[in-house]
């Protein structure tokens, strides 16, 4: 009896140290893939070169840290590509190039992504419809909606008020020479975003349904209203990210399409579980960074279109592998 | 995630452009042909280039005589871009212009050949129509189905051609020759020899972009110009802007070229946001281009594909119906471009952004309401 619990303790003891140095492998490639960017063109140490991106990750970034509060719960959010082409061409439309309008238009953007991350989890938790199906099915939904509503043409424009958070830079900052407010976006959402999730209750209860949905309702967590949440928090996210990608670069009427896998893959690469129980925000954010970044290099190499896309879709496979590896190696399930 | 996507299919696109190379897009007769086209006089009355058309070649319609009222079928590849939704919108409103037409009955395609073949197969099984209008999706895909038609209908096809003989008239701007010749030129005339060009195009592999930058490459490489790059945009508008501000960091550029002018103005933008002045750019007809092409006073033309293509097949059916002659077997129609001097003519704030104002519209019924204009 004795000598078991020894052995126990031993082994504990044995993994502690195992785990201890462990860090999440995606900074490394993220620090790869940056060093290569620099290698290839010196000009990205420049502040145009790496404010550039950041700025042009900055909406894949707060996708994934959104998409991940769902990924930990064990599902899949995949309206949020449709969240964001709502949100750039509906506020066009409300907009209209009236520079006033632009705080209300936000804000209802805001309350009908509410809306739809609520939709989305009341049919994932109550009707009991896998999130994979419930998401398609408010995708194509949400697709026809923009699509009627602008007639499958951009109706308006989008005014430098509204355009302000996804394309302005403030000026004349030490260092740095500019600041683009989309990081400063990024920053804060993901900075909201982490915090939530792992210095709060509301946290630990989320990977608590997404790592045994059954324990956790035995245990007492209110496993359908974390899930709705969960939703609610991708959907503003991707409304956020919306936001941000019509100030980056004007109205286009299928500005979201895709973006939903690249949200997933960004997470997947932070080393988030598929089915929930295991993710983090800020590694959902590096994996982000880390697809952008493979899509920067091969830009900067200058590779033709169809030899970059093997490329981009074997880094890819390589980074996901080596996120699992990790994954196995230190029993994590 | 569309690039992941395309991963997967590499190898299908590396097939798909070993077939794009077969057709050959780089014809010199047909872009002396075309270039011919451009400066040479249409026919037809003046002011009114969508019933124009170019060479005296005729065809006798007696035989598809018939009395009114019509219904006439249209199979529409897709209203799947901004140019399409004002051709369509153009299309409806000519068939207010004639009372003779009972009904349009129009099937959508949604940008799928397959669909597309189904929609002919009813179309024609429903006995309805009196005649059939089709802007084919793909060439190659769609010529098996047209030349059915044939059989039991007459059949006008527009905008993208088969590879058959049978339909009465092929109804169709000077083409993409003629498109990359005028955006090409005006480049290579407005920047010094060896200049940078970045070259921006929508996909590869469809036939009618493919000849815009394959005539626009002939005239740089004539020109001595270095071109920069061929990227692809998917008509995005952050991809395009990206794209440009990635160039901008690996050095100069002289001069953008665009296959089709959705994204001209984020590319504008990249150079704004860089704080570096705009240089030569070609875009297209859409008003958003235009009206900042007019504000930032910028070195630029628009070609067009002129949307007001689409009233033509409306005006070539009910003659037909009516047994009288139409320009054919092709009937090509002027296809003129926008520059500094006609810009004012062309601006119509009161539009949409992605309103292609070469549309012949605005003597058209509900002009502008129901071309989204207020």
């Amino acid at each position: 009896m004795t000598e078991k619990a020894v052995k126990m303790t031993d082994t504990n003891l044995f993994a502690g140290k195992r785990r201890l140095p462990q860090v999440n492998p995606v900074y490394f490639v993220l620090a790869a893939l940056l060093c290569a960017i620099a290698l290839s063109n010196p000009n990205f140490l420049e502040p145009t070169g790496y404010m550039n991106f950041l700025k042009r990750a900055a909406p894949l970034a707060i996708l994934a840290a959104g998409q991940i509060y769902v990924i930990v719960s064990g599902g899949f959010d995949l309206s949020v590509g449709s969240v964001i082409t709502l949100t750039v061409v509906g506020s066009s439309m409300l907009l209209d190039n009236n520079d006033d309008a632009t705080w209300w238009v936000i804000l209802v953007m805001f309350a009908i992504g509410a809306a739809v991350g609520l939709i989305n989890g009341l049919v994932v938790s109550y009707l009991r419809v896998p999130s994979l199906i419930a998401t398609l099915g408010m995708m194509i939904t949400l697709n026809g909606a923009a699509f009627m509503w602008s007639s499958g043409s951009p109706r308006g424009y989008l005014p430098d008020t509204f355009r302000f958070f996804g394309r302005f830079n403030i000026k004349g900052m030490p260092l740095i020479q500019f600041l683009p407010v989309a990081l400063i976006v990024l920053v804060v959402v993901g900075l909201a975003l982490f915090w939530l999730m792992h210095r709060t209750n509301l946290g630990r209860l989320l990977h608590a349904v997404g790592d045994n949905p059954r324990a956790a309702q035995m245990s007492g967590v209110p496993v359908e209203r974390i899930r709705i949440f969960a939703f609610v928090i991708s959907s503003l996210s991707a409304v956020t990210a919306g936001i941000l990608l019509g100030g980056f670069a004007g109205v286009s009427t299928d500005v979201g399409t895709g973006y939903e896998l690249q949200a997933i893959t960004a997470t997947v690469i932070g080393g988030a579980q598929l089915l929930g129980g295991r993710g983090s925000v800020p590694a959902s954010i590096a994996g982000a960074l880390t697809l952008a970044a493979i899509f920067t290099l091969l830009n900067f190499i200058g590779l033709p279109k169809p030899t970059r896309d093997v490329v981009q879709g074997l880094i890819l496979i390589a980074a996901v592998v080596l996120a699992t590896y990790r994954r196995n190696r230190t029993g994590g399930r | 995630m569309r690039r992941f996507l395309t991963t997967t299919m590499a190898i299908a696109l590396l097939a798909h452009t070993a077939q794009a190379q077969q057709l050959n897009f780089d014809d010199p007769a047909e872009f002396a042909k075309q270039r011919e086209q451009l400066t040479a006089k249409a026919n037809g009355p003046e002011g009114e280039p969508w019933v124009q058309y170019y060479g005296d070649a005729m065809v006798d319609t007696a035989k598809y005589k018939k009395d009114g009222p019509y219904t006439i079928c249209f199979s529409n590849a897709g209203v799947n871009n901004a140019w399409r939704v004002t051709g369509w919108t153009n299309m409806q409103a000519e068939v207010k212009l004639h009372p003779e037409i009972k009904e349009l009955i129009h099937v959508d395609a949604e940008g799928s050949d397959d669909k597309q073949i189904a929609d002919i197969d009813d179309l024609i099984a429903g006995g309805k129509c009196s005649i059939l209008i089709v802007s084919p999706n793909t060439t190659a895909a769609l010529t098996p189905a047209v030349e059915k038609a044939c059989a039991t209908l007459p059949v006008v096809v527009f905008d993208r051609g088969v590879q058959t003989k049978c339909p009465i008239s092929f109804i169709h701007p000077v083409g993409g020759y003629g498109f990359g010749i005028q955006a090409g030129e005006f480049v290579a005339n407005n920047v010094s020899a060896g200049a940078n060009v970045l070259m921006l195009r929508i996909v590869p592999g469809v036939d009618v972009l493919e000849t815009r930058a394959s005539a626009a490459k002939r005239i740089f490489d004539e020109k001595g110009l270095k071109i920069l790059g061929q990227e692809f945009t998917e008509g995005d508008n952050a991809k395009t802007k990206s794209i440009v501000e990635d160039y901008l960091q690996r050095g100069n550029i002289d001069a953008i070229w665009m296959d089709a002018g959705a994204t001209a103005v984020a590319a504008i933008e990249a150079f704004e946001d860089a704080g570096l002045p705009v240089p030569v750019i070609t875009g297209e007809d859409q008003q958003d281009f235009l009206q900042k092409w007019k504000t930032d006073g910028l070195k630029a033309t628009a070609p067009t594909y002129p949307t007001y293509q689409w009233r033509t097949p409306i005006i070539a059916a009910v003659k037909i119906l009516k047994g009288e002659s139409i320009p054919g077997p092709e009937w090509v129609l002027p296809q003129p471009a926008i520059t500094a001097e006609s810009l004012d003519t062309y601006i119509n704030d009161k539009m949409p952004p992605l309103h292609h104002a070469m549309c012949g519209c605005e003597a058209l019924p509900d002009y502008p309401a129901a071309w989204g204009g207020k």
